[in-house]
C-alpha cells in the first residue's frame, strides 16, 4: 500500500513553468490519492490541458490514453504528473525530451501491494526526488540509492553490482544533459530523511 | 598535521595506501611502514577495501600514528549510518587523526561478505557535508557538540580516466561544494587522459593527487582494465609488462612504468598517491626514479 500527498504549492509552481500540461492518475483508489486537492490545484495552475486517466503506471494503458491528447502534449514545455512515483517515471519514460515533474510525494502504508510487475519502482521515500533527476528515480535506479550523483563503480555505463544494469546516475546525467537541465545537479549536498517513511504512515 | 596545510604551501604531497590485515595483528603492516614508507607525507588506510572485511581503518590509523606516521583515515558510507559515521569521526579527532578520505564505498555484494546489508545512509557528498557540520560544532541532527569542535583535512576521490568522465566531473563539483579540500584519483595508466582530465578539473581550484598502482604483471593490468571501474590501461603498457617476464616479476618494470607516469603527470597535479597493494617495498624506488626523493 502507499499514500500520495501533494507537494507544496510553492514546490509545484517552481517546476510548472511554461506551457504546462497535467496528467492526473485516478487509478488505484487504495493509494488515498488527494483527488479533490489535486483538482483544485490544477484549476489554479491553469494548464493547457489535464489528462485524467486510470493507472498512469501501466505503460500500455498510458500510451493509449496519451495518444488521445498528443497535440497538446507535444506542444507543452512541461508535464506535471499527479500520481505515485511509478506513474511519474512511466510518463517520463514516454517523454524523454520533455520536462516531466512530480506533483506528489509518495509514502508507504502497511498492506498488500499491487499485482502488476513494472519496469519502474517507487520506494515511497516521502520526498520524491524525480523533479531534480529528469524523471529517473535515484533511489530505485541506483544500486546504492545515492542522491548526490554517480559513485566510482560505473564501468562502460554499467553498475558495479550487475553488469547488465545501467548505472542510474549515468542515465540521469544523460537525461538532464539532453533536457538542458544539468544545473539541477548543482545543488547543495542532499541528505535523505528516513524518518519520513515512518512518520506519514502512522 | 593536516595535509591541506602542505598543499597551501605548494608542496608536492606524497601518500601511500595500506590495507589493514584480515585479522587483529597489524604489526607487520606497521613494520613495513617503518621500513619503506618513511619518505611519504602520510599513509592512507583503507576501510575494508573492495567490501572485503578487514581490521578497521581507524584502529590501524591509530597504530600508525603511535608509531610516528601521519595517517589518513579512509571512511566509507557502506557499513555505517550517519550516527556511526559521526561517532567514528569524533573518535578519530580524539586520536589526533586529522586527515580524512571520504568515500561512498563499494557495494557489499562485490566483497567477501555479500550477505551484508548495504547502508549508504549518507554518500561521499553528504559525508563531506557532515564533517563540515561537525567542524562547525553541530551534528547532522542540528545538536551542538560539547567543547571545541574537531578540525580535519577533508579528502575525496575522483576517477580521472573514467569512461564517464563528464559524470565524474559533475560529482567532483558536488564534492568541492560540500567541502572537499583535496582529491585522490583512481589509478592512472594513461598520462594523456589524466592531463586532459586535469585541464578540466583545475577550474575547481582544489589540489589533485595522481593515483597510481604499481603494475605487477600483464594479467593484473588486463584484469583491472576489464573489470575495475575507472581504470583503463593502454596496450603499450601491457606489452611492456609482457616483454621481459623476469624483469617484470622482479618489480623493475612496474617501478619504471610508475615512475614514468609520475614524471609525465607531476606538473599537472599537486600530489602523488601510491597504492602499492603489497609492494610497499618498491615505493622508495618509485619515488627515487621519479626524482621526487633523493
Amino acid at each position: 500500500m502507499l499514500i500520495t500527498v501533494l507537494k507544496s504549492k510553492e514546490d509545484i509552481e517552481c517546476v510548472a513553468k511554461g506551457k504546462t500540461i497535467c496528467v492526473t492518475c485516478e487509478g488505484c483508489k487504495e493509494v488515498h490519492f488527494p483527488e479533490v486537492e489535486a483538482i483544485e490545484l490544477v484549476k489554479e495552475l491553469n494548464p493547457t490541458g489535464n489528462v485524467i486517466t486510470e493507472y498512469v503506471c501501466n505503460p500500455d494503458n498510458l500510451k493509449v490514453q496519451l495518444a488521445k491528447h498528443m497535440d497538446k502534449l507535444n506542444a507543452a514545455d512541461t508535464v506535471l504528473v499527479f500520481s505515485c512515483g511509478v506513474g511519474v517515471q512511466t510518463v517520463s519514460d514516454n517523454f524523454r525530451d520533455k520536462k516531466v515533474y512530480a506533483a506528489c510525494d509518495t509514502y508507504p502504508l502497511p498492506g498488500g501491494q499491487g499485482v502488476t510487475p513494472l519496469e519502474f519502482d517507487c520506494e515511497q521515500c516521502g520526498e520524491c526526488y524525480l523533479n531534480g533527476t529528469g524523471g529517473i528515480c535515484p533511489i530505485t535506479a541506483c544500486s546504492k540509492s545515492l542522491v548526490n550523483g554517480q559513485c566510482g563503480g560505473c564501468k562502460d555505463g554499467k553498475c558495479e553490482v550487475d553488469k547488465e544494469m545501467d548505472c542510474g546516475w549515468e542515465r540521469i546525467y544523460k537525461r538532464l544533459e539532453k533536457l538542458g537541465l544539468l544545473d539541477e545537479m548543482r545543488y547543495p549536498a542532499k541528505l535523505r530523511n528516513f524518518n519520513l517513511m515512518y512518520e506519514e504512515s502512522k | 598535521m593536516r595535509i591541506s596545510e602542505l598543499f597551501k604551501k605548494g608542496e608536492m604531497v606524497i601518500t601511500a595506501e595500506v590495507g589493514p590485515p584480515k585479522g587483529c595483528h597489524p604489526e607487520h603492516l606497521i613494520h613495513e611502514a617503518d621500513e619503506f614508507l618513511k619518505d611519504v607525507t602520510a599513509i592512507n588506510v583503507t576501510d575494508s577495501q573492495s567490501s572485503k572485511m578487514r581490521m578497521g581503518s581507524l584502529a590501524t590509523c591509530k597504530g600508525l600514528k603511535d608509531a610516528g606516521h601521519e595517517a589518513i583515515f579512509q571512511l566509507t558510507c557502506r557499513d555505517r549510518n550517519r550516527i556511526a559515521l559521526q561517532a567514528d569521526l569524533l573518535s578519530a579527532a580524539y586520536f589526533g587523526i586529522e586527515n580524512l578520505l571520504l568515500l561512498t564505498g563499494d557495494h557489499p555484494s562485490v566483497g567477501d561478505n555479500p550477505q551484508a546489508k548495504p547502508v549508504f545512509d549518507l554518500d561521499s557528498v553528504s559525508l563531506l557535508h557532515a564533517v563540515g557540520e561537525l567542524e562547525k560544532g553541530v551534528d547532522l541532527g542540528g545538536n551542538e557538540l560539547e567543547g571545541a569542535p574537531p578540525k580535519f583535512c577533508k579528502g575525496a576521490v575522483v576517477s580521472a580516466c573514467s569512461d564517464s568522465v563528464d559524470v565524474q566531473l559533475a560529482k567532483m563539483e558536488q564534492k568541492v561544494k560540500a567541502g572537499a579540500e583535496y582529491f585522490q584519483t583512481q589509478a592512472v595508466y594513461d598520462s594523456e587522459k589524466f592531463i586532459k582530465f586535469m585541464e578540466r578539473a583545475k577550474q575547481f581550484g582544489v589540489p589533485v593527487m595522481l593515483g597510481l598502482i604499481i603494475p605487477k604483471n600483464a594479467g593484473m593490468v588486463n584484469y583491472m582494465s576489464k573489470n575495475v571501474p575507472g581504470i583503463s590501461v593502454p596496450e603499450a603498457i601491457v606489452d611492456e609488462l609482457k616483454a621481459d617476464k623476469e624483469k617484470t616479476s622482479s618489480g623493475a618494470t612496474g617501478v619504471e612504468i610508475t615512475a614514468r607516469i609520475i614524471k609525465e603527470c607531476k606538473d599537472y597535479c599537486q600530489g602523488i598517491h601510491i597504492m602499492a597493494l603489497g609492494w610497499e617495498k618498491f615505493v622508495p624506488d618509485v619515488l627515487k626514479m621519479a626524482g621526487l626523493k633523493a
